[in-house]
């Protein structure tokens, strides 16, 4: 019982409705339920690097990395879903495991523009190889889910059936995991890496092991986007504008709660959607407009809103 | 006696700035040992080699028995030499409560173990009593930042001591207190490291605190250690009163280090 606290308790809430609303949501609101649960799975990755005193300005690399390395196991014939996320979640994780020996040296803007750095490269790469499709992607065909191949509707009902279960798992698992020793020790690294040495412990291990788990739920995102587009390309997977985009979430969300990051997302989705749709000149001022409100009114981002509203109550 | 720490020929230059020079040390458990010595005499660079911050040009470092010479900070920690700063280093955004709870779980938590819940009712109460023993209980719930700056010294060193080390390593306790608070802050220092059994080495330039509390004096001047004598003997050595006291004539002492410094460049 000692893990069922209110946000357990919530999640559990919301992904039971949603489970139940995959039934009947309308087929664009999935998309963009989809798209959100997929970029939110990053931003949560960003979240727990930002608890620990660290920005990332180039996740977009294993987003990118996580998408394509999916999409390449369906050129060569595999089509299961639970094979292609796993492949590019654990594709993503391993990269950032070597890289986190680089990477965990740095600090502050090093740190972000070191990450973006990388991105970039693997855009680079992506971009130059014909195989890939190029600048162009390629199609990714529908997947399987253990044998199940749907058809129509079905499809994206089931896609984001899975996503729906994955993504609640993850956002449990993340919510119980910054309340073990390891998971809090993102505030002592944050505050005091000097401390930390001196209580007996590696702020560099800490920093790495926040990087790699990072680097899993942004190959996890990445993957399950590809599905759901049925298309990869470099520059809506890996470009460095990707990156901003999910800096952009993590602002909106906040970091004062897990759950936050994926309306975050959600909200982030929807303001992009309809800037586009009635406003396509501008639609980039309104995204804009909308982080500079969100700095200046709610800095602590849209969860502030629901802490504030509890303040209130009580 | 027990010796627990055995510094031997250490040494240290920053270029061909020599900040230690054939350091010589043998520390015994359960001893209270100041460390004394104008600024930039070599105080804070000795207890930085020791506990791993700084890695010595040369020399030897020996701890219960093992060589610690060029180990991290985190390594010396876990074999039992912690330290406090003369800047106190705390977690500034949390409260003090959550201060303990971390430095109790760093050092309590290895491999699996850094997984479990950080919070547990033995170690609330454990953090509690060691807030007791320290004599900020009041302050359990304010954040760190918002300290004064005697209760943020005592967290830091109270930060120290969770581990319960075998040696405890402080950088100028009561640097920043006024003068009538310093007593009464190095009482509950004192108390509370007794009960432990925790050799304790402090940085001090204060000769009221020094003579008080302190067995053994380590006198340093310009990187080596002048006097290395009990209390009573090394306060009145005519080298420690000449560099480190000052309470010679100005005009004699500027004279004598002159010529002293002169002697030593030759040598």
């Amino acid at each position: 019982m000692r893990y069922l606290d209110k946000t357990v308790v919530g999640l559990s809430i919301v992904f039971v409705a949603l489970v139940f609303a995959d039934f009947f949501m309308a087929e664009w609101m999935r998309f963009i339920g989809l798209q959100s649960l997929a970029r939110g799975a990053v931003a949560l990755g960003l979240l727990v690097l930002w608890r620990t005193g660290l920005v990332s300005f180039g996740h977009a690399l294993y987003f990118g990395f996580g998408a394509y390395a999916a999409a390449m196991l369906t050129l060569i014939g595999y089509h299961d879903a639970f094979l292609l996320v796993f492949a590019g979640t654990l594709s993503a994780g391993v990269l950032a495991f070597f890289l986190g020996f680089l990477l965990r040296r740095y600090r502050a803007i090093f740190f972000a523009l070191l990450n973006m750095a990388f991105s970039m490269i693997l855009y680079g790469v992506i971009v130059k190889t014909e195989e890939l499709g190029s600048t162009d992607g390629f199609s990714v065909l529908t997947p399987t889910f253990l044998g199940y191949a749907p058809e129509g509707e079905a499809v994206q009902t089931t896609l984001f059936l899975f996503t729906l279960c994955f993504t609640y798992i993850i956002t449990v698992g993340v919510h119980l995991y910054m309340k073990t020793t390891l998971g809090s020790m993102s505030m002592a690294v944050r505050e005091n890496e000097i401390r930390v040495e001196y209580l007996g412990y590696s702020a560099e291990k800490v920093i790495h092991v926040k990087y790699v788990f990072s680097g899993l739920v942004a190959g996890f995102g990445g993957a399950i986007m590809a599905l759901a587009v049925g298309q990869v390309d470099p520059d809506s997977m890996a470009n460095w504008n990707v990156s901003g985009e999910f800096v952009f979430i993590t602002i909106l969300s906040g970091i004062g709660n897990v759950g936050a990051t994926f309306i975050g997302a959600f909200v982030f989705e929807l303001i992009r959607t309809y800037a586009f749709e009635y406003a396509p000149q501008i639609w980039q001022f309104i995204l804009g407009g909308s982080l500079l409100a969100i700095i200046m009114f709610l800095p602590d981002g849209i969860w502030s809103l629901f802490s504030r509203f509890r303040k209130s109550e009580g | 006696m027990t010796v627990v720490l055995e510094v031997r020929d250490l040494q240290k230059t920053f270029g061909a700035v020599v900040a230690a020079k054939d350091i010589n040390v043998t520390v015994n458990e359960h001893e209270i040992i100041g460390i004394i010595g104008a600024n930039g005499a070599g105080k804070t660079t000795f207890v930085n080699m020791v506990t791993g911050y700084l890695k010595p040009t040369s020399g030897h470092i020996e701890f219960a028995g093992r060589n610690i010479m060029g180990l991290p900070p985190r390594t010396i920690t876990k074999l039992g030499i912690s330290r406090s700063f003369q800047v106190p280093q705390v977690f500034a955004s949390e409260s003090v409560f959550d201060n303990l709870m971390m430095a109790y779980a760093i050092s309590e938590e290895t491999g699996m173990g850094l997984l479990s819940p950080l919070y547990n009712d033995e170690r609330a109460a454990r953090v509690d009593g060691h807030l007791g023993r320290y004599q900020i209980a009041e302050y359990r719930n304010a954040t760190a930042s918002t300290l004064p700056q005697g209760v943020r010294k005592l967290l830091d060193i109270a930060m120290a001591a969770v581990s319960n080390p075998t040696i405890l390593m402080l950088d100028e306790p009561t640097s920043g207190i006024s003068v009538e608070e310093k007593f009464g802050l190095m009482d509950i220092i004192m108390e509370a490291l007794h009960q432990d059994k925790t050799t304790v080495l402090f940085i001090e330039h204060d000769m009221e605190i020094v003579e008080r509390y302190v067995s053994r004096v380590l006198a340093f001047y310009q990187g080596e250690v002048i006097c290395d004598a009990p209390t009573a003997e090394a306060l009145i050595d005519p080298g420690v009163r000449e560099f480190v006291i000052g309470e010679e004539y100005h005009r004699t002492r500027t004279e004598i280090a002159a010529n002293n410094g002169g002697e030593a460049d030759n040598a």
